[in-house]
């Protein structure tokens, strides 16, 4: 176990240098020239483009700025945003909570009715419940989130006003209010997970009940639930817990459309404020964590398998 | 049982939400401002933060008249001496006075700091002189019109020496200025809190305790929030939502004209792309604006609600030409312009949009416009960073694009048509267009210098056809019926000297 988790992680790190490499290159690709974004309606003076060129390294070849940020990300130090001078690893630490909190609430309603949802729909394959779930997940994929987080903002706050339009509290400052603040995108963002892992749930669960150890199982006389839950159910999960990670991941890199609409400072608000404003370090900033998330996530999804499924322990 | 526990929660959550008070003045924003120091910002959203924390020398009142904030008057010892009188017992936020020497500091360090936004807004500034705790003299490099009225934006606030010199280029992230609020704490992207002053010079006219500026971007969202009452107020909404807004018993809109304007640059000579007929003849220029109809654009995209125009200056302006109105549409004429020029028709013709949804909705009406007249205008939207880059570059036929406006009518000229103005980015160049920009930038006299910009207007736009001016937008603040006192000036802030909330 402890040689598999080092050979994971020798695997993860020229990885993660390749991707440093990749993240700084973005900013190549991205049109338009940040200097003359901060210099705004300044941008005609060619002085004023100089200095901040100058200021922020941008007129230095791209290996040698990518070095220095390198060096620096080494030693903890992400840069500092642009646009409003503040350390780029403060902000980070200010929106993964946010971003968590709201991707914690998310995947929990998604799980809590993808999975059953997927379940049951399996187990009645072709009946009016399974026609019933497919319709809504269906429904849950094809809703765009803008539109659905709008309307939501429509009913419940404008017409029924019931909870806050927008805006984030945090948890520790007002639990309630925290909550009021996050369950309208985390159930915007929670019914789209949901869609995605009902449907994997449901074929998965139909795999593992035309197995022959379903089959068998079934010819001994196990009572049916204890066939659905602990044979078909556990290797059904396999595949689900791998979506389910890269779903959470997806999550904690940021809804991006959805923080925006409910004005939640998260990652996903961070970044695009930042891709707009050209603010490169911020944009490398997340964009990095993003990334480390999900390699962590990743290692994460390896360990769960092995306690789900012991024959991928020996392997 | 689910049903009633959420229903509970809900209802339990909404009774901490929605509660208002007189206490908190929330204001709904664009979008989040940049770095709050008078000397490095330049959004237009950060200046209505420091318009509660930044007092300024001067400020301009609803009829575009400058009038002294921290400044008791000026005089002009000559056309390149100001010299300015200042307000007695007036405190910066952290208890220091602001005097002679605290002007003499600030306006240094507009000038001199790196990454200063200010020193192209005062750098025709040769010296600054102390000569008494309460006066000081600006000399300048030559006579400028213009230059009062930078003092009454950036560039004029007065910082903290003190707390300027202990903070350095992080002045910013904790702002000491001598507003009627003092910066309280910001939470990147989420909120900007400012409390009340005490030692406010003018403490009389601010009754409320805080107010909070919360960015949030949608348009659609911002209003709920107004509608729902977790905003008493928001810097802008589109016009489209007006009706609904002035239907609202709860609610107030307040419209006022704006400073700047929307137009049409042409590329007439920033290299390759400008060798367009459109860039080379005059007369097809000439037949292009003659096809647009900006009425109509004005009533099918903005309800109306925004002021067509021909010129950079807007009617609130005492330099604006009153005389000086858009031809109306005329095909005939047009076509007959094309024929003239020779050239064969569809025209190809290709317009930079910012990628905003409003400004993409003007260019289709402008597309269908002027392909009656034989224009076959391709449509090129573009997000804005990179439609900058493009315009600078030259790497445009025709730009759609908007300009924030100044108080002084130099601001949205120059710049934009001398030949060496750093915004004429279609390259536009013409002697006599410059010789009047020049005498209208020394002009003192109200007549005179209208009467440049009159001649100005006939050179560049309608015998040379430089740019075409289409509207000034309008500023369009909503706010609970709960806030009174609210003054619109033409740019746009939201002063809170005045504002009264109600519970």
């Amino acid at each position: 176990m402890t040689a598999w988790f080092l050979r994971r992680l020798g695997q993860i790190l020229p990885t993660l240098l390749i991707l440093s490499f990749g993240i700084f290159a973005l900013q190549q690709l991205m049109p338009g020239d940040p200097a003359l974004i901060l210099a705004g309606e300044d941008r005609g003076d060619p002085e004023v483009l100089r200095q901040i060129r100058a200021e922020l390294m941008l007129d230095r070849p791209l290996l040698e700025q990518y070095f220095h940020w390198l060096w620096r990300l080494l030693h903890g130090d992400f840069g500092f945003s642009w646009r409003i001078r503040v350390p780029v690893g403060e902000l980070l630490l200010d929106k993964l909570p946010v971003t968590a909190q709201l991707a914690t609430m998310s995947f929990v309603i998604g799980v809590t009715i993808g999975v059953p949802a997927g379940i049951l729909s399996a187990v009645w394959k072709d009946r009016p419940l399974d026609w019933l779930v497919n319709g809504i997940a269906l429904f849950g994929i094809s809703m765009p989130n803008f539109w659905l987080g709008i309307m939501m903002i429509l009913l419940f706050s404008v017409q029924l006003g019931w909870l806050p339009p927008s805006g984030y509290v945090p948890l520790w400052e007002d639990p309630w209010q925290s909550l009021a603040t996050t369950i309208m995108p985390a159930f915007v963002l929670g019914t789209g997970v949901a869609s995605v892992l009902m449907r994997h749930t449901r074929a998965a669960m139909l795999g593992a009940l035309s197995q022959d150890y379903v089959r068998t199982a079934r010819a001994k006389g196990v009572a049916e639930g204890t066939v659905i839950a602990r044979h078909a159910l556990r290797n059904a999960l396999i595949p689900v817990v791998t979506l389910g990670t890269i779903e959470f991941g997806r999550l904690l890199a940021g809804a991006v459309l959805t923080e925006q609409i409910f004005s939640i400072p998260g990652f996903g608000k961070l970044v695009v404020d930042a891709v707009f404003n050209r603010d490169y370090p911020v944009v490398q900033g997340v964009v990095l964590a993003t990334a480390l998330i999900f390699v962590a996530l990743s290692l994460l999804a390896d360990i769960l398998y092995m306690l789900i499924n012991p024959r991928l322990r020996a392997a | 049982m689910l049903r009633r526990l959420v229903l509970t929660l809900l209802l339990a959550a909404s009774a901490i939400s929605t509660q208002a008070s007189a206490q908190n003045l929330r204001i709904g924003l664009r979008e989040d401002p940049d770095i709050l120091d008078p000397t490095l910002a330049r959004t237009f959203v950060g200046r209505i933060v420091f318009a509660a924390i930044c007092d300024k020398l001067f400020d301009i009142n609803e009829r575009l008249e400058i009038i002294p904030q921290l400044a008791t008057g000026h005089t002009w010892d000559d056309p390149k001496t100001l010299r300015i009188t200042l307000r007695a017992g007036v405190k910066f936020h952290d208890g220091e006075a602001m005097d002679a020497e605290a002007v003499r500091y600030s306006l240094n360090r507009h000038l001199t700091m790196q990454g200063s936004f200010r020193r192209g807004e005062i750098n025709s500034i040769e010296a600054v002189e102390v000569v008494d705790p309460l006066t000081v003299i600006i000399r300048l490099r030559e006579p400028s019109a213009a230059f009062l009225s930078q003092l009454t934006d950036r560039a004029g606030m007065i910082v903290s020496p003190r707390a300027a010199e202990a903070a350095g280029r992080n002045f910013g992230l904790r702002p000491v200025c001598a507003g009627p609020y003092r910066f309280t704490e910001r939470v990147a992207q989420d909120r900007i809190v400012v409390d009340r002053f005490p030692d406010y010079w003018n403490a009389a006219a601010v009754t409320i305790p805080r107010i909070t500026y919360l960015p949030i971007p949608d348009s659609t969202v911002r209003l709920a929030n107004l509608q729902a009452g977790a905003l008493e107020m928001v810097q802008t909404i589109d016009p489209d939502d007006v009706p609904a807004v002035r239907r609202n018993a709860r609610l107030r809109v307040s419209i006022s004209d704006e400073l700047g304007y929307q137009s049409i640059q042409f590329n007439i000579g920033n290299g390759q792309r400008a060798q367009t007929p459109l860039g080379q003849d005059v007369r097809l220029r000439a037949a292009f604006e003659l096809a647009i109809d900006r009425t109509a654009i004005n009533q099918v995209v903005y309800e109306g609600m925004y002021v067509i125009t021909a010129q950079p200056v807007p009617p609130a302006n005492p330099f604006h030409v009153a005389g000086f109105i858009p031809e109306p549409r005329n095909l005939d004429r047009a076509r007959a312009l094309i024929r003239e020029s020779g050239v064969r028709t569809p025209i190809p013709v290709e317009m930079t949009v910012p990628n905003n949804p409003d400004l993409r909705q003007a260019a289709e009406v402008i597309q269908a416009m002027v392909r009656e007249a034989g224009f076959e205008l391709r449509i090129n939207a573009m997000e804005f960073a990179s439609s900058l880059q493009a315009a600078t570059r030259g790497d445009f036929e025709t730009y759609l694009i908007a300009w924030s406006g100044r108080v002084d009518p130099d601001g949205n000229t120059w710049t934009f048509l001398h030949s060496r103005g750093t915004q004429n980015d279609g390259r536009y160049s013409s002697p006599e267009a410059d010789r009047l920009l020049d005498a209208a930038r020394i002009e003192s006299d109200v007549t005179k210098r209208r009467d440049l910009y009159a001649q100005l207007w006939n050179v560049a736009l309608r015998q040379d056809r430089a740019r075409i001016y289409l509207w000034h937008r309008r500023n369009i603040v909503a706010h609970t019926a709960r806030l009174s006192g609210y003054v619109a000036v033409p740019d746009g802030l939201i002063r809170p000297q005045g504002l009264r909330l109600t519970p």
